[in-house]
């Protein structure tokens, strides 16, 4: 143990190294400048200082749990190490960009992200600041290794919800300003931007110490549900409460949120569709832009006077542009049959793009619009309520989001999606047991296409118009990304892909402009630790960490045997 | 009564004959063995009858239906079934599960009926349920249901297979290579097990086998194949003195003697 021990100088120096590189390069693609109007902590702390620093932080955390078992001393003292090393690139980089220009290569490497890596001190105690404040954030890892794990989990938790609460201010403030007597003390809480300082300290406290509270509370055996009566209402319970909460949304959060809403639940709508293509099915599609954009256009062609003379409402075009979508769908589906893997991934891109280049044609112009796309398309009306604010909108999309998260949950549990299974795990076999596997694909692609269309008619509806350049390879690749995020083949990850994926740019404005950037990281570091997704599907977890779960298993087993022999 | 006849069977890989002019008739509730070198073209044989390749020449039928050229689905809705030499299971699915895909073409819930669960949906999944479970008991694996199939030992891998195979209650069951990797007793229990399959299932069996003990001891009756080519058909105990397969095997100048087999230079 002792010469592994000393042997993790070299790994200690080379994470504490690309820690740095890490905040280096946040840095210099600008993302430290643009978060830094965004404070955490009015005044105090912002979130381009965050994001610099947490590198340290973080890789830190993850050297350190990696490499268990180190006496006290070593775990601060690599802590420490890393940190160092990582404020030492960051010092490097002020030091060459204060003196050379770098501006010619990074646009960003100006004198204001440097103002911000030295604190708007003076060149040398700024990179003093710099260089111990990140130190710092390595020591300060290793703490949460050190001190009692009830004390360091509270203390976790209590920075993550400052974090969060620091971030979302303009949210939670829209939410609580309804709340009568409570809006006053939670704005209190805030700033312009971000919390107070003494917001935080008393949020911070308060958290760490209800999450302390409560993990020191033994669990009472009344509180679990033993009865399955008990079991089954509180499962309704919960239900009725989430349903409740979703209805509700809407007036809670007023316009501008209910518009990030809107846009969330179009994006679960067909990450839903295309998660029983590709996570069900395994088919890879990455022109799945084109059926939404089939359905948008069917009901723009519709029910636009412009291009009618009869046009008709949105719930008469509705059922044709359904149609439409399956009977893109099979077509699609068709000549890739035979493809597989890569080749039906390029094959399902080109059809994509088919689909967007026809749409902009001059050619079809007359039909489609070309470039100008269609104005003027019919809002759903029920009864004499017409279907037109982001609020209203939101319990179409609910409602579209409902049926089909249902569709997809029992045709998951049913013959039909475990024949997508046996197809996806092994072609050939499927076909020796029977399966015909030209039906069930389309079968696969149909549903699809027409989830991804109903999404479609109803952001058609809600802009009133449709172009061309909406309908972007990117959207097909934001669908896939937070299928892949959330969980392949997991009904509940399209949900928590969605909110993370779409939500969070909105929310945070700053986020938009780095939204690939971030993309591109988060899926590079959930495949390396989290491959299964956020909200993973019970039998996706399995798969990937079957391993695991068997060590696992087994040390579980000799513990067990070990102390039947002491019991002895 | 013949369930299975070949007549001509021919399939060619560019300019390789992988079976020529192959003739075949395996009976009823027989225990039919095709054996021969690596290479000689007994996988290749069973991907003919599967449909999984349309031989070039001959004519292929079951139970007097000519599926030659039939799509590999269709052929399994006729009755014949399969497991494969290196064990295919989906390897991700429990047991049960790959039981239940084994049991497709008994099934009839449809799209619609899935999504709304009709009663009848309903049943009939609780019904293949059950079933699944008894053709688990059957080949030995009771309890093991929930298991993902890589996680289950090689011999019950093998026997999932099998259970797999005949959820789809065929009249024709291909076998290939079922003892291969197993220790002695191991191969014992299949043996017996395979037996059982005809005995009490009535199932008509066709089997590649490289274990000479267990072909001789279970087949009724033997094809040899070497080169693509049909070399021998008889009942054991010709096989066992037939000069050509002894050279097939052993080499050339085996058959008459080991004493007078010309050293190589």
């Amino acid at each position: 143990m002792q010469s592994q021990n000393t042997s993790l100088w070299k790994p200690a120096i080379q994470s504490g190294l690309i820690a740095g590189g890490v905040a280096v390069l946040l840095s210099l693609v600008g993302m430290v400048a643009t978060f830094n109007q965004r404070f955490i902590i009015s005044g105090v702390f912002s979130m381009g200082q965050v994001i610099f620093l947490a590198p340290m932080l973080l890789m830190s955390y993850f050297f350190l749990r990696k490499t268990m078992a180190l006496s006290s001393q070593k775990i601060v003292l690599y802590g420490l190490l890393i940190g160092v090393m990582g404020g030492l690139v960051l010092v490097l980089l002020v030091l060459l960009g204060t003196n050379f220009n770098l501006q010619a290569m990074f646009i960003n490497s100006s004198s204001k992200l440097y103002d911000i890596l030295t604190f708007n001190q003076p060149l040398a105690p700024g990179l003093m600041i710099l260089l111990a404040l990140s130190a710092v954030m390595g020591v300060l890892a290793s703490g949460s290794f050190l001190i009692p794990p009830r004390i360091s989990a509270a203390v976790i938790q209590g920075i993550t919800w400052v974090l969060l609460v620091g971030l979302l201010r303009d949210l939670i403030i829209t939410v609580t300003s309804r709340w009568g007597p409570l809006a006053g003390p939670v704005k209190s809480l805030f700033a312009v931007s971000g919390l107070k300082p003494l917001g935080a300290i008393f949020l911070f406290a308060l958290i760490s110490g209800l999450y302390y509270w409560r993990n020191g509370k033994p669990v009472s055996p009344a509180q679990k549900p033993t009865q399955t009566k008990d079991r089954s209402l509180l499962f309704w319970a919960k239900w009725a409460g989430l349903i409740i909460l979703l209805l509700l949304l809407p007036p809670i959060l007023g316009i501008f949120f209910s518009d990030i809403l809107d846009t969330v639940f179009m994006y679960i709508l067909m990450g839903i569709g295309l998660n029983i293509v590709v996570g069900f099915a395994g088919l890879l599609d990455l022109g799945y832009v084109a059926f939404f954009a089939i359905g948008a256009y069917t009901m723009g062609v519709l029910t636009s006077p412009e291009l009618n003379a009869d046009p008709m409402t949105y719930w008469q075009a509705l059922p044709f542009a359904m149609i439409a979508c399956v009977v893109a769908g099979l077509i699609l589906g068709l000549p890739v049959l035979k493809m597989r893997g890569d080749y039906l991934a390029i094959v399902t891109l080109g059809f994509g793009e088919i689909v967007r280049l026809l749409a902009l044609s001059d050619w079809l112009r007359p039909w489609f619009g070309g470039s100008q796309g269609i104005q003027l398309i019919a809002q759903p009306v029920i009864g004499n309520m017409v279907l037109n604010t982001q609020q209203e909108l939101y319990y179409l999309f609910l409602l579209g989001v409902g049926i089909v998260a249902f569709i997809a949950w029992r045709l998951r549990d049913s013959r039909m999606g475990r024949t997508w299974m046996a197809i996806r795990e092994d072609e050939d076999v499927a076909i020796a047991m029977g399966i015909n596997h030209v039906a069930y694909k389309l079968m696969a692609f149909a549903t699809g296409a027409l989830f991804s269309g109903i999404a479609g008619t109803i952001f058609a509806a809600k802009l009133q118009s449709v172009y061309p350049h909406s309908m972007n390879f990117l959207v097909s690749i934001n669908v896939l990304c937070l299928i892949i995020i959330g969980g392949m083949g997991s009904i509940p990850g399209v949900f928590v892909g969605s909110l993370v994926l779409m939500g969070s740019p909105e929310l945070l404005r700053e986020f938009a402009e780095y939204r690939y950037l971030v993309y591109g990281a988060l899926l590079v570091v959930m495949m390396l630790t989290r491959p299964e997704g956020l909200w993973p599907d019970a039998r996706r977890k399995l798969e990937l960490h079957e391993e695991e779960l068997e060590a696992e298993a087994h040390v579980l087993a000799e513990a067990e045997t070990s102390a039947m022999k002491s019991a002895k | 009564m013949a369930i299975l006849v070949a007549k001509g069977v021919t399939k060619r890989f560019g300019g390789l004959n992988a079976l020529s002019k192959i003739d075949l008739e395996v009976n009823e509730k027989a225990i039919y063995s095709i054996i021969g070198p690596n290479g000689a073209g007994k996988t290749t044989f069973f991907n003919c009858v599967t449909g999984f390749y349309t031989p070039e020449e001959g004519v292929i039928s079951l139970e007097g239906q000519n599926i030659t050229g039939l799509s590999p689905d269709r052929v399994t809705h006729l009755g014949v079934s399969r497991t494969y030499q290196n064990i295919r299971l989906f390897k991700n699915m429990t047991a049960v599960e790959n039981i239940l895909v084994g049991m497709h073409p008994h099934l009839k819930a449809n799209l619609v009926g899935s999504i709304i669960r009709d009663r009848r949906t309903v049943q009939e999944e609780k019904e293949s349920v059950e079933e699944a479970k008894r053709l688990l008991q059957f080949v030995g694996l009771r309890g093991k249901g929930d298991l993902m199939a890589m996680n289950l030992p090689y011999g019950a891998q093998r026997r999932l297979e099998i259970a797999r195979a005949l959820a789809s209650r065929p009249k024709l069951l291909l076998l290939d290579e079922p003892t291969a990797g197993m220790n002695p007793s191991e191969t014992q229990e299949m043996v017996h097990f395979i037996r059982r399959l005809r005995d009490e299932l009535e199932i008509t069996i066709l089997l590649i086998e490289h274990q000479m003990r267990v072909v001789m001891s279970i087949s009724e009756k033997i094809t040899v194949l070497d080169f693509g080519e049909k070399i021998a058909e008889g009942t054991p105990v010709e096989i066992q003195n037939n000069p050509q397969v002894i050279e097939a095997y052993l080499g050339r100048g085996a058959a008459s003697g080991l004493g007078q087999v010309q050293p190589v230079a």
